[in-house]
């Protein structure tokens, strides 16, 4: 036999959905032996991403992972997800990269080895003590995927599972375009109808009524759907999409989301007066526009200082239902902490300040995502209207952004659960955030 | 209250668990003091319908917590995180004789878990749901390989746990039912060790040869250890692993696993010899008020001649007996005790654990499976209903006792024992 220690590895749950914890541990090592636990994944790019953590084994031989602290590796501490949250490209990979899974129907693959002693570097060189495998899904079984492709509008839907109807919320992604849909998938997995949206993809926007028309349709197909209770659909958008959600919640005259959730948004619209310049970014100030040291873009400035001009930023005072902003105040590539300040001030002023909640994290950055994916300060990103390639600062530190994936992804599920699932009796205290 | 006045939400942790793994059902949002009836439905490979349900009624939140929570009626009662799953029985109207067993291993058992309005006990299909969700429960761990073992004549199933080896192995030798059956070799597999399936019963006269050859073929396995195998049998399957130990010079297993076993056989034959043997018996043949068929007297007395019986006193590795007291099927408590006495008469019975279950039958499975009273039993010329005995709650816990015990077990044995 190659080796006469064998520890045991396990991981549970074996298959989890990416926002449950796992237990990582390994039994029958040495006492007081030195280990590197690692994580490897694979990504849909071919990309691969790894994590560790090095721990030594207690006096009964065990290393638990959820209790015991990482003394060094890519994370430090008493910290369960760790393996997952502080996953980096290996060395070797290409720059900017960032993991996003597309295909939400498979799941997330990543195997867990335990190494013999404090291991740095050359993991795929040697063979680990132990190996484990575990899967990470965006979908609960039984929830359905249909694509939406009607009325010049494309997205995809999620069902749950259950005779429904459910409350609906409309995903509103962020400014690098394209179709994600791994959020809703989750939501859809957490009792919510969930529409994913590819709105930049039309370029047909000449008028503000031509885009809040595009808006209340989208919003009528999620709102009709015989599987959705038609008063109780919400809206929870990221980065350029919370600017569209407030622009819907303040001007769509036809719909009433019932609440909102905006992620590292803004009221402010980034170019000028008119929001369907906003898709065009138009005579967007890219004069504002600054590099690091690394010359990686930082946006944050763009839309500094905040305007006192009341036609460039949405009307806040017209919003009506309860709303909830997330964000990180390392944001680099938004002034989403400012811009949280001025909508406060404006909706005090407007006296509808008690329908707003504001979550502000401490050293997080733009990219605020459902818990444990890994965190990165900057990616390559392609700027929608010229199509220059840059690498787009996004801001926040691991651990502290991670934290705040967690923390907020939480709250957004209590908010959206006390706002939109009807509860028995009003008289009952609500679920606090 | 209304139903459309509220919306509740029903939760499942994990959705895509292993069939061991527990899991925690919440129900929440619903009317304080509210009674909710919690159900289990599963489609068999055959197409048969099982079901479970519990009756309960929500705490001053509006909430149920399974876990914690106690059913106050239905298939299972009192608190029983489980409860939905092992108490699954099939559904009124269907054939008799019904037992449960996957032969995919590499699919899911699917499990629909749903929650009805107040305190039902039949007529689920018609009434409507107040909330739904779709639950898997795997034999295979992601990563396991599944390997078709044809070589030297041998005819199995390897199933290989993840990682880059070697592991420990086990040869998993099912009952006289017959057939590959695949299921536990793949959860083994699921908790570190490389297990093989064995396909023996095809023919009548196959040889104490074949045990070897197929011994072999995992020892030689270039991902097992091969002086860290053990036995791990069932029913019949038991007292195959009992004789080879004991008689074989290639078998000599580190530990051994006998679930619902005797030691009682003609030594000396084939497989061939031992089934004639015991059908010299037949008249001991016994029924109950419903005609069910309760064999367990064929093999007795136990015999005091050792031509009859393995000679455990010389039996060299730890040697653990799963028993239930209630076993129709076969006399396993009274051989249990036989191999007792005789370990103890020899000195070597500080290698003997036994594991004995009040009113659990023999048809002892990995946890969280439906218990099986009593199922059909095809033996010519005519279709029999084999009682097997047990109760299903006290059958359920054995299950997971024993299931816990035997992996620690192999682990101690296999994983920790010093060379």
């Amino acid at each position: 036999m190659a080796q006469t220690v064998t520890p045991i590895l396990s991981v549970l749950p074996t298959r989890g959905l990416v926002d449950e914890k796992f237990k990582v541990a390994l039994e029958n090592l040495p006492p007081r032996f030195p280990v590197t636990l690692h994580s490897l994944h694979q990504s849909e790019d071919k990309d691969y991403w790894e994590a560790f953590g090095y721990y030594v084994s207690d006096d009964r031989g065990r290393v638990t992972v959820s209790q015991d602290a990482s003394l060094g590796g890519t994370y430090t501490g008493a910290e369960p997800m760790g393996l997952l949250w502080s996953m980096r490209p290996v060395p070797g990979s290409r720059t900017g990269l960032r993991l996003r899974k597309m295909d939400v129907q498979s799941p997330m693959v990543v195997l867990i080895s335990a190494y013999k002693g404090h291991v740095f570097e050359g993991f795929r060189e040697q063979p680990p003590m132990a190996s484990a495998v575990t899967e990470r899904w965006y979908m609960a079984p039984g929830v359905q995927r249909i694509d939406i492709r009607e009325r010049g509008v494309k997205g995809t839907i999620f069902i749950p599972q259950g005779p429904g109807p459910f409350p609906g919320v409309l995903d509103m992604w962020g400014g690098g375009g394209g179709l994600v849909e791994y959020r809703s998938a989750l939501l859809a997995s957490h009792g919510f109808v969930s529409m994913a949206l590819d709105y930049l993809s039309f370029e047909t926007f000449k008028t503000h009524n031509e885009c809040l028309s595009y808006f209340e349709k989208v919003f009528s197909i999620i709102q009709q759907h015989p599987q959705v209770i038609k008063d109780r659909v919400g809206i929870c958008g990221l980065s350029l999409g919370a600017t569209v959600t407030l622009t819907m919640a303040a001007y769509c005259k036809s719909i009433s989301p019932r609440c909102c959730v905006c992620i590292s948004g803004s009221h402010v619209f980034p170019s000028g007066v008119s929001f369907a310049e906003v898709f065009q970014f138009k005579e967007m100030d890219m004069g504002k526009a600054r590099l690091d040291e690394q010359k990686r873009v930082i946006w944050r400035d763009m839309i500094l200082p905040i305007p006192t001009d009341p036609q460039r930023k949405v009307a806040m005072g017209r919003i009506k239902c309860p709303l909830l902003l997330v964000n990180g105040d390392d944001d680099q590539n938004w002034a989403t902490v400012e811009s949280a300040e001025d909508m406060a001030k404006m909706m005090r002023a407007a006296g509808n300040d008690h329908l707003l909640t504001t979550l502000t994290y401490h050293d997080a950055g733009h990219l605020i995502e459902p818990p444990y994916t890994p965190h990165f300060r900057a990616s390559n990103f392609i700027v929608q209207h010229s199509k220059q390639k840059v690498v787009m600062l996004w801001g926040g530190q691991t651990k502290p952004h991670a934290d705040a994936q967690e923390d907020s992804w939480e709250k957004i599920l209590a908010f959206l659960r006390q706002h939109l699932y009807p509860c028995p009796s009003s008289s009952l205290p609500q679920a606090k955030l | 209250m209304e139903t459309n006045l509220w919306r509740l939400l029903l939760s499942v942790q994990p959705s895509r668990g292993l069939v061991d793994e527990k899991f925690s059902v919440r129900v929440q949002n619903a009317p304080p003091a509210h009674p909710l009836t919690m159900h289990a439905l599963l489609h068999s490979e055959d197409g048969d319908t099982w079901e479970a349900f519990g009756h309960y009624v929500t705490d001053s939140g509006g909430d149920v917590n399974v876990s914690e929570d106690p059913s106050l009626g239905g298939t299972y009662d009192g608190v029983e995180p489980m409860g939905l799953l092992w108490s699954l029985r099939p559904a009124p109207g269907s054939r008799p004789g019904l037992r449960f067993r996957k032969r995919d291993a590499q699919t899911p058992m699917q499990v629909r878990l749903s929650v009805y309005q107040g305190h039902q006990s039949e007529g689920f299909m018609d009434r409507a749901v107040l909330a739904s969700v779709m639950v898997e429960r795997w034999y295979m761990a992601p990563g396991v390989r599944r390997v078709n073992i044809t070589e030297g004549g041998v005819t199995g199933t390897l199933f290989l746990p993840p990682g880059p080896g070697p592991f420990p192995g086990l040869m998993d030798l099912w009952g006289g039912g017959g057939g590959l059956v695949e299921y536990r070799p793949a959860l083994l597999a699921s908790h570190g060790f490389a297990s093989l399936a064995l396909d023996y019963l095809k023919q009548a006269d196959v040889k104490n040869e074949y045990f070897e050859d197929a011994y072999r073929v995992l020892q030689q396995h270039p991902q097992v250890c091969k002086n860290r195998i053990g036995l791990v049998g069932l029913s019949f399957g038991s007292s195959v692993a009992l004789k080879m130990s004991v008689y074989s010079n290639v078998i000599q297993p580190r530990c051994i696993v006998c679930v619902s076993g005797s030691h009682i056989q003609h030594v000396g034959g084939t497989l061939a010899d031992i089934f004639a043997d015991i059908a010299k018996n037949q008249k001991k043949t016994r029924y109950n008020e419903e005609n069910q068929v309760i064999w367990r007297d064929l093999l007795l007395p136990v015999p005091t001649d050792l031509s009859k019986k393995v000679d455990v006193s010389q039996e060299q590795c730890p040697l653990l007996l799963v028993v239930g007291e209630d076993d129709q099927n076969w006399p396993v408590p009274e051989s249990a005790d036989d191999m007792r006495e005789m370990m103890e008469g020899a000195g070597n019975s500080h290698l003997l654990t036994v594991l004995s279950y009040p009113r659990a039958g023999h048809l002892i499975e990995p946890p969280y499976s439906p218990h099986c009273r009593e199922s059909d039993r095809k033996t010519k010329p005519a279709i029999f209903i084999a009682l097997w005995g047990g109760e299903v709650a006290p059958h359920s816990r054995a299950q997971e006792d024993a299931w816990r015990k035997t992996l620690d077990f192999l682990r101690e044995n296999l994983y920790c024992s010093a060379d």
